[in-house]
């Protein structure tokens, strides 16, 4: 009896699946207005974001599918220069040799970098030089720098993080992040770490800048979302979407939603500087 | 009659097909893991692989020298903690406690097991990384990894030594005893000695945890590729360097991860294997030393 109904439950399971796959198949015959498949690849910074995005545009657009993949800025370009996706994602500017090719860039927001230390530090400023050297293992001691005398702990995240590699563009120039620097896996524990710390150094996203941490002054700019917005605070990238030539039906329709309120209210919740 | 006769092979049959899934489980992850480590160890060479002390992705080089170093000084370090502490405490709750501090003492230890390691990361963080700072360096260190180690480790090594210290048979202690041996001298010339191979069990089990544990020692080693000298020093684990890149690896990086995994792999097998051998022995003769 018992293995009847094991059979049974075997019947019921395929019975679904199929009517599932019916179901599926139906939908993919709906309407050209409003359905089909947007294919997104590109930066994986900005690919949690377009995935926040995607999931609100599909509120209203119920027969739209969103295909977002990561790769990196560099694949972002690529696909949508060669037409194998339908939005391209970058979070850096395009290089000369990206350009020229007819894509279009849609500015999505801006997303800032803090230097972080211990707020009991009294550094409270550096220049992007000094961040270059400490980072890089040139400078390695607090008196260098204007503190007391106390070795710097560099405190950064692993790589393929997306803030790191923000960090290394922007900030790092031709330099490597010192190999003697404690890596941790989220910005979240690293503010926890650098917070513990009074000695230590770290960077992290400006939607975790807290009390627990001191976010230092760049080049005398201190870091205010302010000034961030204002384009003065110096470590600060774009996040984009990109299409070949300008978008149309359902592409645009999306594009224009990330743009919209709506689109822009859900980045600056994930702490990026918005820029409608 | 017919019908019972059929429940009973056939359940006999679902327990032999549930055996054998793990089994295959276990072989499925073998052969996959492997499958994905090869081109890695065909790219660049088993021994500049295993013995390769630079691993920098970037530029296609993968030696995981330092991070096995690391892995087993960490594991050794905690072990050293551990086993006096954990032998301690199993000679304690078999031989020693009144009956109700056992009942308060062994639940405690037991839960130990069941806390997340992610907490014990964040505690190490937070209260056992300030206070290694205190002797020199960063406090992301070996020292720190091989502490919270010693805690997660801890309720292996005690459970597994009481159960081998009350597995002595009662006549070796009280003949001891009659021959005129003090306690101390029974529990150190004869019961430890008769439940040695239980005991060295458990310090490989233990040490395969140790090897084998991922988030606590990320949250507290600091992750740096250098080859740890003193305890003080940061380093990277086997486990800890899978969990760190694995999420943007691609190409012939990740099958290089896969191999770190199949160095993983092997040497827990090993640990596992030699603790499965000495528990055997201890069932096959126990003899006094």
């Amino acid at each position: 009896m018992c293995i009847r109904s094991g059979k049974g439950w075997t019947l019921a399971l395929t019975a679904a699946l199929l009517a599932a796959t019916l179901l599926l198949a139906a939908c993919g015959g709906a309407s050209p207005e409003n359905s089909g498949t947007i294919t997104v690849a590109g930066s994986t910074t900005v690919q949690p974001l377009a995935e926040k995005l995607a999931n609100a545009f599909r509120n209203t657009h119920h027969d739209v599918h969103i295909s977002i993949q990561g790769g990196g800025s560099s694949t972002g370009v690529k696909s949508v220069a060669n037409g194998t996706v339908d939005i391209g994602a970058a979070s850096r500017e395009l290089e000369e040799s990206e350009q020229g090719q007819g894509l279009v860039t849609h500015l999505l927001c801006r997303d800032a970098i803090a230097v972080v230390t211990h707020p009991d530090s009294v550094v409270t400023g550096l220049s992007a030089r000094q961040v270059r050297g400490i980072f890089a293992g040139d400078i390695t001691n607090w008196s260098q720098v204007g503190g007391a005398s106390a070795a710097i702990h560099v405190i950064a995240r692993e790589e393929g993080s997306g803030t790191r590699a923000a960090f290394e563009e922007l900030v790092m120039e031709d330099s490597l992040i010192t190999a003697d620097a404690i890596l941790l896996p989220s910005n979240g524990a690293l503010r926890t770490a650098v917070s513990g710390d009074p000695d230590s150094i770290g960077f992290l996203s400006f939607a975790y800048v807290n009390e627990t941490i001191q976010a230092l002054a760049i080049d005398g700019v201190t870091a205010t979302r302010e000034n961030a917005v204002a384009g003065t605070y110096p470590i600060l990238r774009p996040l984009y979407f990109l299409t070949l030539g300008e978008p149309s039906g359902i592409v645009k329709d999306f594009i224009d939603f990330a743009k919209s309120v709506e689109g822009q209210a859900i980045m600056k919740a994930e702490g990026y500087i918005g820029v409608g | 009659m017919s019908s019972r006769y059929f429940v009973d092979r056939s359940s006999k049959a679902v327990v032999v097909l549930c055996a054998l899934a793990s089994f295959l489980v276990l072989l499925a992850i073998g052969v996959f893991t492997l499958r994905e480590a090869m081109p890695a160890f065909g790219e660049t060479g088993v021994l500049d692989f295993l013995f390769g002390t630079t691993w920098r992705p970037g530029q296609d080089a993968y030696g995981i020298l330092p991070m096995m170093v690391g892995s087993i000084y960490v594991a050794f370090l905690a072990m050293a903690m551990a086993v006096p502490l954990g032998i301690a405490c199993a000679i304690l709750l078999a031989e020693v406690a009144p009956r109700y501090v056992r009942r308060l003492l062994r639940p405690a230890v037991e839960l130990l097991v069941g806390i997340p390691s992610v907490v014990y990361g964040l505690v190490g963080m937070v209260i056992i990384v300030p206070q290694v700072r205190h002797l020199g360096g960063s406090g992301y260190s070996v020292l720190a990894a091989a502490i919270v180690l010693m805690a997660m480790c801890l309720p292996t090594i005690i459970s597994i030594s009481e159960d081998s210290i009350r597995a002595v048979p009662r006549s070796y202690k009280e003949g001891s005893l009659a021959l005129g041996a003090t306690q101390w001298q029974t529990m150190w010339r004869v019961t430890l000695p008769a439940a040695r191979s239980g005991l060295i069990a458990a310090v490989i089990l233990g040490i395969g945890r140790a090897i084998g544990e991922t988030m606590a020692v990320y949250m507290v080693i600091g992750n740096a590729i250098l080859m740890p000298v003193s305890p003080l020093d940061k380093a990277r684990t086997l486990t800890g360097n899978i969990a760190v890149e694995i999420t943007y690896a691609a190409g012939i990086h990740e099958k290089a991860l896969f191999a770190t995994g199949v160095v993983l792999f092997l040497l827990i097998l090993v640990i596992n294997s030699v603790a499965i051998l000495a528990l055997k022995r201890g069932v096959g003769g126990q003899r006094v030393g």
